[in-house]
């Protein structure tokens, strides 16, 4: 048995009021890929974050290669031979890619910048990713997808021992992701150490070793990937017992329907040039109809026409067989609409404002500025919904940006569900947060489709289009490309919907 | 004994009022002004003197307030401004233009000084309704969209006054800026109404909520259905209001209107004060006694500096220092690191640093833990 090339014991780290680390141990060998797993607030961030530097450790130690090692920055623990990559992006996206990679270390000759070096670096750098790009092109010329391997290559420049992923997948698609595995597979047997977060359980199986899990703050164990089964991570990942979680994953949406006939959003060819291709939709009260597609197949495209951020260009829009043409979110939400927007950070929370004060913001301004609610009004509302969709939150006052990832999710739910709207579209609404704040959202949805909303779904996991839906809208490149109905709706019959048409196209 | 006694109660209340703030942001800002005014009150022989001829109080503390009036005035719609993440660099000129169109109308067009202040706020606000349509209508950076009129507005002064210094001795213009009501000098009412007014509408309607909502996330607003237009047009219109006021004051202050320097400059003690007064640059929460507060501050510093007789050539050297040292302390993050630093000191800080949590002792703002 060789040393370990990481060796972590006893790491804890306290914050006021929370033991966000309790003596947690973690080992990783050279040639591994180790998968660190847990809920939203079970310490993973923490861990890394202590790991490279970031937050001083209350107590433990870290060995690295048999030295004993304390960073104090990253910058330190990069010189170690620690190098992290974040989840999202952390490039300057104006710069070329050779200039993201070499920045900071920019190789100099009397001060002045060797771009000839840097531009053979960069090189280097890609090639050990066989990444074949032209380095001095902007950075932003390049997908969301290469742009991630532009970071790995840029945590790899340094002669990093041990490379940490925090998230890499989460804006990725399904052919990047593989594409990301092959690289990351080809740096194991190379020697490196990888430590990798995400939210996504198959991933985990499909390129992880080891899997060390985390539960608030303390670890649970760690297992070889081969020998411990989907269901038993997920009950070790959120402390129920395997019967419980099986309870939940495979409660499918109820067959019972009480859609009504009637269509309350009918869209007829409704289309943006360099958005979205015309396309038919009709989404009746209580049923949710799905939108897959592949990322960048126009999803949220059509999510932003139908509310208003964008104008059509092309077709039209009925509420209620009325035609309406919304030049706002405003006009949307008069027709009691409402949308949980892809990019929660961006276009979600207004981070640093209270719970109480993100809760009532969309009632708040419908009202309009001189109906305000009172400050009782609203402090009834927020606990009214921190209660219902159980948000996590010391009190109602606590800033917006403190939450985590998933109970900023439900105060953007409880922000929508305050207006009482009776269309509801969801862009990616589970998109990284954790299996127990999903559940609670997917069984959020399922309760309002029984009260006769409906719902647009959009997610980038099929399973939970599947298990949700009533009716399934497929895009692909920027256009419809299928509808499926009751019976048809199973991930299999989504893929070969997308791939069937890929195979007509070239004919087309 | 008189004064002495009256020192006495003056920091009594100054002291009550500040064990009240001791939860609060502004506590900071109200505390730079205790300070400034203790040193005073050891070292500027006089400053504290006050005393009643004809009814009115006279004294420098009272100077302070009577001269603080425009930046205060300024500050209020600065601050409004700023919390939408904009910044309105015209009110300088605005306020010249008020000046230029009062005593033009008053001297020239004999009209009465009624007349005047109405027909020079409508310019004022129409200013400001300019700069928003610039910034909330055409989408131009509010850096720049404002730069226009700071720059042209003067231009405009001078055109209106036909770059002429005009003198008036008009009673109510006199007034404006001279009077006294309530033995206390007139402008101090005047700040206080629109004081007043700005809370109404910031903290009794909704448009508060708004405010901070678009400074703090423009695009989540616009998804929220808020009117981020329509937010930011009503700000910058206030912020035309306001200058226009002290540009009125001010011309009443000196009893001219002279297009070229009045209110020279006072554009960056508005926004100083704003920042004094705990409102981030970056827009968000903001705090509108906070900033008049802070436009007290700035202009009880200006008047210590001509109290002392530094000279007005070289006081904006320990001015800007005074002010970085405010905004320090403002900062929980400095104040953190400060008592961390200074830990060897014992117990003397520690009432500083024992509300704040501790991961601010090491972690960076952004870093924050998650509950």
């Amino acid at each position: 048995m060789i040393a370990p090339l990481l060796e972590v014991t006893g790491l804890s780290k306290g914050f006021p009021g929370v033991k966000a680390l309790d003596s947690v141990d973690l080992k990783v060998q050279t040639g591994e890929i180790h998968a660190l797993m847990g809920e939203n607030g079970a310490g993973k961030s923490t861990l890394i974050k202590v790991l490279t530097g970031v937050f001083p450790r209350d107590a433990g130690e870290t060995w690295l290669d048999g030295q004993i090692i304390a960073p104090k920055s990253p910058r330190e623990a990069e010189a170690l031979g620690i190098s992290t990559v974040y989840q999202e992006v952390n490039l300057i996206p104006h710069l070329s890619v050779a200039e993201n990679i070499c920045l900071g270390r920019q190789p100099t000759w009397l001060g002045a910048i060797r771009w000839g070096a840097i531009t053979k670096r960069a090189r280097a750098a890609l090639a050990r990713l066989e990444l074949s790009i032209d380095v001095n092109r902007q950075l932003s010329a390049y997908s969301i997808a290469i742009q991630q391997m532009v970071a790995i290559a840029r945590a790899l420049d340094i002669s990093a021992k041990l490379l940490i992923l925090d998230e890499p997948t989460s804006s990725l698609d399904k052919t990047e992701v593989e594409e990301l595995f092959k690289k990351l597979r080809k740096l194991r047997e190379d020697g490196l150490g990888i430590i990798f977060i995400t939210h996504f359980l198959e991933q985990v199986y499909e390129i992880s070793d080891l899997i060390t899990v985390l539960r608030n703050g303390s670890r649970v164990g760690c297992f070889a990937s081969k020998e411990l089964p989907r269901i038993k991570l997920v009950s070790h990942m959120i402390g129920k017992a395997v019967q419980q979680v099986e309870a939940l994953e495979q409660k499918r949406a109820s067959t019972a329907t009480i859609r009504s006939d009637s269509p309350i959003l009918e869209a007829r060819a409704l289309g943006r040039k360099g958005s979205i291709q015309p396309l038919d939709l009709d989404i009746r009260p209580g049923e949710v109809v799905g939108l897959a597609g592949l990322l960048g197949s126009g999803r949220t495209e059509t999510a932003k026409l139908l509310f208003g951020v964008d104008r059509p260009d092309q077709g039209t829009l009925l509420i209620k067989n009325r035609a309406v043409r919304f030049n706002s979110p405003r006009a949307a939400i008069r027709c009691r609409m409402a949308l949980t927007p892809e990019d929660r950070k961006v276009a979600g929370i207004i981070p640093n404002l209270t719970v109480r004060e993100n809760i009532v913001l969309a009632l708040q301004a419908s009202r309009g500025s001189w109906r305000r609610l009172s400050v009782v009004e609203q402090e009834k509302l927020a606990d009214r919904f921190i209660q219902s969709l159980d948000i996590k939150t010391p009190t109602r006052e606590q800033i917006v940006r403190n939450l985590s990832g998933g109970n900023q999710q439900k105060v953007l739910l409880a922000r929508w569900l305050a207006t009482e709207p009776k269309l509801f579209i969801l862009d990616e609404p589970t998109r990284g947060i954790d299996v127990g704040a999903k559940a609670e959202i997917e069984k959020l949805i399922q309760s309002l489709r029984q009260d006769g909303l409906a719902v647009l779904f959009i997610s980038s996991e099929l399973e939970e289009i599947v298990r949700q839906s009533q009716r399934v809208v497929v895009l692909r490149d920027r256009q419809k490309i299928g509808e499926l109905t009751e019976g048809e709706i199973s991930e299999e019959s989504i893929m070969q919907s997308i791939a069937t048409h890929n195979l007509e196209r070239p004919a087309a | 004994m008189i004064d002495w006694f009256s020192d006495l109660l003056f920091w009594i209340i100054f002291g009550a009022i500040l064990l009240l703030l001791r939860r609060q942001k502004i506590f900071w800002t109200v505390g730079a002004l205790a300070l400034l005014l203790l040193f005073n009150q050891f070292f500027t022989p006089g400053f504290f003197h006050v005393q009643l001829l004809d009814g009115h109080f006279y004294g420098s503390r009272i100077d302070v307030l009577n001269q603080g009036a425009k930046v205060m005035l300024l500050s209020l719609g600065m601050v409004l401004v700023i919390a939408t993440g904009g910044v309105d660099l015209s009110v300088g000129a605005v306020m010249a233009i008020a000046a230029a169109v009062s005593s033009r109308l008053l001297v020239t067009e004999h009209q009465p000084a009624g007349v005047a202040i109405a027909i020079a706020l409508i310019f004022s606000v129409l200013a400001g309704a300019w700069n928003g349509l610039l910034v909330a209508g055409f989408g131009i950076q509010p850096i720049v969209a404002t730069l226009v009129l700071m720059v042209a507005g003067r231009g405009v002064a001078q055109l209106i006054t036909e770059g002429q210094i005009i003198n008036f001795l008009d009673p109510t213009m006199v007034y404006l800026g001279n009077g006294h009501l309530f033995a206390l000098p007139f402008t101090l009412t005047l700040v206080l109404l629109m004081l007043i007014i700005a809370l109404f509408f910031a903290r009794r309607t909704a448009l508060g909520l708004f405010i901070e909502s678009v400074g703090d996330n423009d695009e989540a607003s616009r998804y929220s259905g808020i009117n981020a237009k329509q937010v930011k047009f009503l700000v910058y219109t206030f912020s035309g209001l306001c200058a226009g006021l002290a540009g009125l004051v001010a011309c009443s202050n000196i009893k001219s209107a002279d297009a070229n320097n009045i209110g020279l400059y006072l554009e960056l003690d508005a926004i100083l004060a704003v920042v004094v007064g705990g409102t981030s640059l970056q827009g968000g929460r903001f705090y509108l006694v906070g900033a008049v507060v802070g436009g007290l501050f700035i202009q009880t510093l200006t008047t210590t500096l001509y109290a002392r007789n530094v000279s007005s050539d070289i006081s904006p050297v320990p001015k800007a220092l005074v002010i970085i040292a405010v905004c320090l302390f403002q900062s929980e993050l400095f104040r953190a690191r400060l008592a961390y630093v200074l830990r060897p000191l014992g117990r003397v800080l520690k009432p500083l640093s024992s509300r704040l949590p501790h991961s601010l002792l090491t972690a960076t703002r952004h870093d924050s833990p998650k509950p």
